[in-house]
């Protein structure tokens, strides 16, 4: 029996390789706090928030929201955050 | 032979070896007769002794090749006639297929550019004498001794192997100008084809059949549209799909060549930014696409609609479904564990399509209701998080009876005090079909009566000590909500443009099933339902 030859069914695709950005020492700056719109979501970030205030408050904070949970953000948003912070936490809820 | 044989025409050049290895490359700069041979062939075996005779007589100025269509039978025309001239190996049947050859013996006379002189297939005594003439007018040297008289004056000639059914395929797929374009995948002869498969992640766990290029090829028969045409995005990698892409899928689904306009129709409503399969296959509430069909389609194509139309047993309710995961997950990237991440998902998540049972039901099927005509083909998708979940009712004889236990089951899908953002998919079997009918009731009768008793005053709807799912009563402030309040209805759907109703099951057996949505609106999936134009 010969070789079998099949079409390839996926995207042909090679991901690209990207290399982290490196952590910096210290927290400074602008940082960008997104809330997903899962319910609660605001709670954890508002939570933060105030931790953030408490402990570094030469930082600056930025709240976002992402128009539904269910779609990725939008290319204008992660624009808008890539340009205003050096630092994004992104917050998972229910 | 249908573009080659025009006079004048310049010929195909090809490099062929003979059984020694030796390269043989056409035009050869000299006159050149090609004759297509095959063993099996008598009429072949007829013309071999001519196609010698004219290779002794003319070969100091003609190159004579036979080119036989394969390899042992080669060595048998060799051995069987004492062939001297050169007999060059087309066992690939790639230059049988380029010179689109149907029929063998099939000769070409050219002149040193590649120009064609003459041709002609089978036999015939006055064609080979004509040749014979050219060949001695070409070559200004004598004619070689033949008793023509010994020769049948006709013969019809047999068929080139390379239009036999699968070995076309295969020609056709392998062939420049082929239509796909895809990459090739070697299994090695060692492999098992379907354990390769799988150990590429390529399956949805079940086995598939493997895409083999005659395969794809023969899908793609079942549309006129481009090969490269690219049909959609597919999330979450956003991935352009092409036609062949889908129709690799689909093959390895197990659809047949004339469901595939209804899995591209499907694949396009799928990766609409309204139906948001990103996050219908995200989500860990388990979503997947049901998928109605509506329209003439369904009745060419052989969907079921009637007995066990949801379950197993019909080809293309089976394999349309499963396509579009396939295609979801090999080219979308949506895998399981992956951005695919349902915390219990659904059997529904293989395959989940049926037809609606138009026929049956003296409403409006679903696409006309939502702006269709009835002769269109319409493919709709709706965000299924679960079911088919049974409504048991065997003893209602009045439309307004069955209609309430609807209702009531209804209201308890997803969570009896869910409110708000619901969808659901209400799948009517005939026989509830008949006795909601007999009343004289139309749909929207129905739907009305669903929305009504599904509907509940506020105080049923708080979340309390027997479930925290409800209204927090922290939402009405410190005095709490008001008697009047209390007393509110509130209907279990936005709408009832959420209940999303069709015809489908057998005659017998009172059991309508429902599908619970997901998120619904454009905040999460919205219903989406396409004309399947290529019908």
């Amino acid at each position: 029996m010969g070789a079998t030859r099949i079409m390839d069914p996926t995207d042909e695709r090679e991901p690209i390789r990207r290399q982290r950005t490196p952590r910096p020492e210290q927290l400074t700056g602008t940082v960008g706090l997104l809330d997903i719109s899962k319910p609660r979501g605001n709670v954890l970030l508002d939570r933060l928030e105030a931790l953030f205030a408490e402990r570094l408050p030469e930082v600056e904070i930025r709240r976002y929201a992402k128009p539904t949970f269910t779609k990725p953000a939008p290319d204008d948003l992660r624009r808008e955050i890539a340009e205003e912070c050096g630092f994004v936490i992104e917050a998972l809820a229910d | 032979m249908t573009t080659q044989t025009e006079v004048g025409t310049t010929l195909k050049p090809f490099v062929l070896s003979d059984s020694t290895g030796t390269e043989f490359r056409f035009p050869t700069g000299r006159p050149a007769l090609l004759c297509f041979v095959h063993e099996e062939c008598q009429t072949c075996a007829l013309s071999l002794p001519l196609i010698e005779a004219t290779h002794r007589a003319f070969g100091a100025a003609v190159d004579v090749w036979a080119i036989g269509q394969d390899t042992p039978g080669n060595a048998m025309l060799i051995e069987g006639h004492g062939l001297t001239l050169p007999m060059l190996d087309d066992d690939a049947l790639a230059v049988s297929f380029a010179y689109d050859l149907d029929t063998v013996p099939a000769i070409f006379l050219a002149d040193g550019s590649g120009k064609l002189l003459r041709s002609f297939v089978g036999f015939g005594r006055v064609d080979w004498q004509d040749l014979v003439a050219d060949l001695v007018s070409i070559s200004s040297l004598p004619g070689p001794e033949i008793r023509w008289d010994d020769f049948p004056e006709s013969r019809p000639g047999c068929g080139s192997r390379s239009v036999e059914p699968m070995i076309a395929e295969r020609l056709l797929a392998e062939a420049e100008g082929s239509p796909l374009r895809a990459r090739r995948i070697e299994i090695g002869s060692g492999d098992d084809e379907h354990e390769f498969l799988f150990d590429q992640g390529l399956t949805d766990g079940l086995p598939v059949v493997p895409p083999t290029p005659e395969r794809v090829l023969r899908m793609l028969g079942g549309t006129r549209r481009d090969s490269q045409e690219v049909v959609a995005i597919v999330p979450p990698n956003l991935a352009p799909v092409t036609v062949e892409k889908v129709a690799i899928n689909a093959v390895m689904a197990g659809c047949r060549p004339e469901y595939l306009p209804v899995v591209l129709t499907a694949v396009e409503a799928m990766c609409t930014d309204e139906f948001n399969i990103h996050g219908v296959s995200a989500t860990t509430m388990g979503a997947t696409p049901a998928m109605i069909v509506n329209g003439p389609i369904r009745n060419r194509i052989g969907m079921n609609s009637g007995l066990g139309a949801l379950g197993a047993g019909n080809r293309p309710n089976a394999t349309i479904g499963r396509a579009i995961r396939l295609v979801l997950r090999n080219v979308g990237g949506a895998k399981t564990g992956g951005t695919e991440r349902s915390t219990l998902a659904s059997p529904a998540k293989f395959t989940l399509t049926f037809a609606e049972w138009e026929e049956r039901s003296p409403w409006n099927p679903y696409h006309v209701d939502h702006g269709f005509q009835r002769e269109d083909s319409v493919v709709t998708l709706f965000a299924a998080t679960g079911g088919p979940s049974m409504i048991v009712d065997q003893t209602s004889r009045t439309a307004r009876q069955l209609g309430g236990s609807l209702g009531m089951v209804i209201e308890a899908i997803a969570h009896p005090r869910a409110r708000g953002p619901q969808e659901m998919l209400v799948v009517l079997c005939p026989e509830h079909l008949d006795t909601i009918t007999r009343d004289g009731w139309t749909k929207q009768d129905l739907l009305d009566r669903i929305q009504e008793v599904s509907a509940k005053p506020l105080r049923d709807l708080l979340a309390d000590e027997t479930s925290g799912v409800g209204i927090p009563l922290a939402r009405f402030g410190p005095d709490g909500p008001t008697e009047e309040q209390l007393s509110q209805m509130v209907p279990k759907f936005a709408s009832t443009d959420n209940i999303h109703l069709v015809v489908a099951g057998s005659d017998a057996g009172k059991f309508t099933s429902v599908f619970q949505g997901w998120a619904s609106g454009p905040r999460g999936s919205m219903v989406v339902s396409r004309k399947i134009e290529e019908v």
